[in-house]
């Protein structure tokens, strides 16, 4: 267990020892971790783990019971998601908040359009908000030929990258990630590495919660490992390798076949799941 | 559904670039569009009736009336809901003027306020019920039908005696107001119907909403994906009652556009009429699970159903081939929708 505190600015976000029971079930303690800005905190850990809890802390959808979250260097208790948006955490959930049917700039903007024109003839701005989709995708690396296609036609990768690019216009300063390479086949989740590391170059803190230690360690500077809602430690990427990660995660006894289950993918298509 | 399949193997992720052919068909109105054509020159060829300034404005009068209603029931559509309550909505309305300034001499102005005040009331109940208990629409606007429809005889038989307003045309007023509602003027030779004149301007109007407003990107992402829409921060509920009550407003605008016209109301008025409207939104490229259609198609749907209606009319066929028309129509409209879908949008 590692607190390792940057020497300039307080990290973006920090947790001490926080813990989260509903009732009487205990399902996070004891859990301490940061990220810093231009840093990616990598949660591993199996289903079960506390990860899901762990990111709902973070985000603002449920209040930790026990334990210190600090976000720039500040004690916070958020009462909802807002209160953590407002602060530039931004949190890219599973089913991503797009429309599949609207093109992808109406998906970029939703809810915070740009209009111009004042009292009936307030109008969008569909020009800028084009324009302003297609800089944003480039800077992440993404080059559409058309920000007017539906979002629906993008690959999981894709997709996955205009939400990030989203939430990294809006303002976020820490981007939290919820399994995004999850639903994604090899090839489709090397494209999200590629702009979770991107959105790292650009100084962005970024969670990236995942069970897949092969997702996590060529991407990570840190990484906590969860395990039935205890922290088994927050480790820098010197302090691990990915063997030591993978057996840590599993526990010794399942270790053998889930080293067999994480051989298979390298071969397959890059297809995602349906 | 492998996406890879036919990505071109570029050295980035490119995505699939569409055919034109889907590009175009990616357009809601197309089908219709092509589909209007068509039964436009059938009947012009077939008849004699059919493309005189006579029979141009008959049918345009029918597309005019179906039209409006069409085209609200529309945006209801894309924004994920129904209103089996429409066709009713326009008798009721109706009845409310006819009823109360006839029977009880309320002002004619005031009245035509009382009865869009009703209507509007009635379709925010149809929303706040629909999203408060998260029942479909269909059932919930199913029971007001059924409401509408019972009130419509019951209230008018018992208040006026009969089942239609008589004397609507002596009340102070009545001819203001058919110059707004129900009067016509000369064009390009036809003796047009105002309620055309509305009808186009319900179409642009639903236009700019739907594509250069945030209340009409809000209508798409509400439909399309409503936990989405949700999660960035639309006002749902806002926006899904506000559709409601638009297709009730609409309701009302139909119901004066016939009252005014004819000067009478049957109490069974608009009964069977609210399939219709869904029909002509759905030939006219709106999904019935939302998210995707256009106002324009919707106006298209409702002018292929006015053209066939007086069409066949003209052509002197037996009337209940409409039906069967309509029918056809509407199975190859969902077939086509249901390709669009495939080619140019969800892939879960």
């Amino acid at each position: 267990m590692t607190e390792k505190i940057s020497a300039g600015a307080p990290p973006i976000l920090e947790v001490r020892d926080i813990g989260k029971a509903y009732g009487s079930i205990i399902a996070l303690q004891g859990v301490s971790a940061s990220v810093s800005a231009g840093e990616v905190l990598c949660v591993l850990g199996d289903n079960g783990a506390g990860k899901s809890t762990f990111i709902k802390i973070l985000a603002g959808a449920h209040q930790h019971s026990e334990g210190t979250l600090l976000a720039f260097g500040e004690e916070r208790r958020f009462s909802n998601p807002r209160e953590a948006l407002d602060l530039g955490i931004a949190t890219v959930y599973q089913d991503l908040a797009v429309v599949p049917l609207m093109p992808v700039w109406r998906n970029f903007f939703l809810g915070s359009e740009l209009t111009r024109g004042v009292g009936p003839f307030r109008r969008l701005d569909v020009q800028a908000m084009r324009t302003i989709t297609r800089d944003e995708l480039a800077k992440m690396g993404i080059d559409l030929r058309d920000v007017d296609q539906p979002v629906g036609t993008l690959s999981g990768g894709e997709r996955q990258s205009v939400a990030i690019a989203r939430a990294v216009h809006f303002g976020a300063k820490v981007v939290i990630l919820d399994e995004p390479t999850s639903a994604l086949g090899v090839k489709q989740a090397g494209v999200v590495l590629t702009y979770i590391a991107r959105a790292r170059d650009r100084g962005l803190g970024v969670v990236f919660i995942t069970h897949n230690p092969h997702h996590a360690y060529p991407v990570g500077d840190r990484f906590l490992l969860l395990n039935r809602g205890t922290s088994l430690g927050d480790f820098a990427k010197s302090e691990i390798t990915i063997e030591e990660m993978t057996g840590l995660m599993a526990g010794g006894a399942e270790l053998e076949a889930l080293a067999h289950e994480l051989e298979r993918p390298t071969g397959a298509s890059g297809a995602p799941a349906p | 559904m492998t996406p890879t399949a036919t990505v071109s193997q570029g050295a980035d992720e490119r995505i699939r670039k569409a055919g034109p052919l889907i590009t175009m068909l990616r357009r809601p109105e197309v089908g219709a569009a092509v589909a209007a054509l068509a039964i436009f020159l059938f009947f012009s060829l077939s008849t004699q009736t059919f493309l005189t300034p006579a029979g141009v404005s008959t049918w345009l009068y029918s597309s005019s009336l179906f039209g409006v209603m069409a085209v609200a029931v529309a945006l209801l559509m894309i924004g994920g809901e129904f209103d089996l309550s429409a066709g009713a909505m326009t008798g009721t309305t109706g009845l409310i003027v006819g009823v109360i300034t006839t029977e009880w001499g309320v002002n004619i102005w005031l009245a035509m306020v009382i009865a869009l005040v009703v209507a509007l009331a009635i379709g925010a109940g149809n929303g706040y019920i629909v999203m408060r208990t998260g029942l479909p629409s269909f059932i919930v606007t199913l029971a007001t039908f059924f409401i509408l429809q019972g009130l419509n005889l019951a209230v008018t038989k018992q208040i006026t005696g009969t089942v239609a307003i008589q004397g609507l045309s002596a009340v102070p007023g009545f001819d203001a107001v058919k110059i707004f509602f129900g009067s016509s003027f000369p064009f390009l030779g036809m003796d047009l119907k105002i309620s055309v004149v509305w009808w186009v301007i319900i179409v642009a109007l639903a236009t700019w909403v739907l594509l250069r407003t945030k209340a009409g990107n809000w209508i798409f992402a509400v439909g399309g994906a409503v936990a989405s829409a949700r999660e960035m921060g639309v006002p749902v509920l806002k926006t899904k009652v506000g559709l409601f009550m638009v297709t009730a407003g609409a309701g009302w605008l139909v119901g004066m556009l016939q009252l005014f016209d004819v000067s009478t109301v049957q109490a069974t008025t608009g009964i069977g009429q609210e399939f219709i409207y869904i029909i002509c939104a759905v030939v006219g490229g709106c999904l019935l699970t939302g998210g995707y259609g256009s106002a324009f198609g919707a106006a298209l749907g409702a002018l292929i159903y006015g053209m066939t209606l007086q069409g066949i009319v003209f052509a002197q066929w037996d009337n209940n081939w409409l039906k069967a028309f309509l029918g056809g129509m509407l199975l190859l409209a969902v077939l086509v929708n249901l390709y669009v879908r495939r080619q140019a949008g969800v892939r879960s």
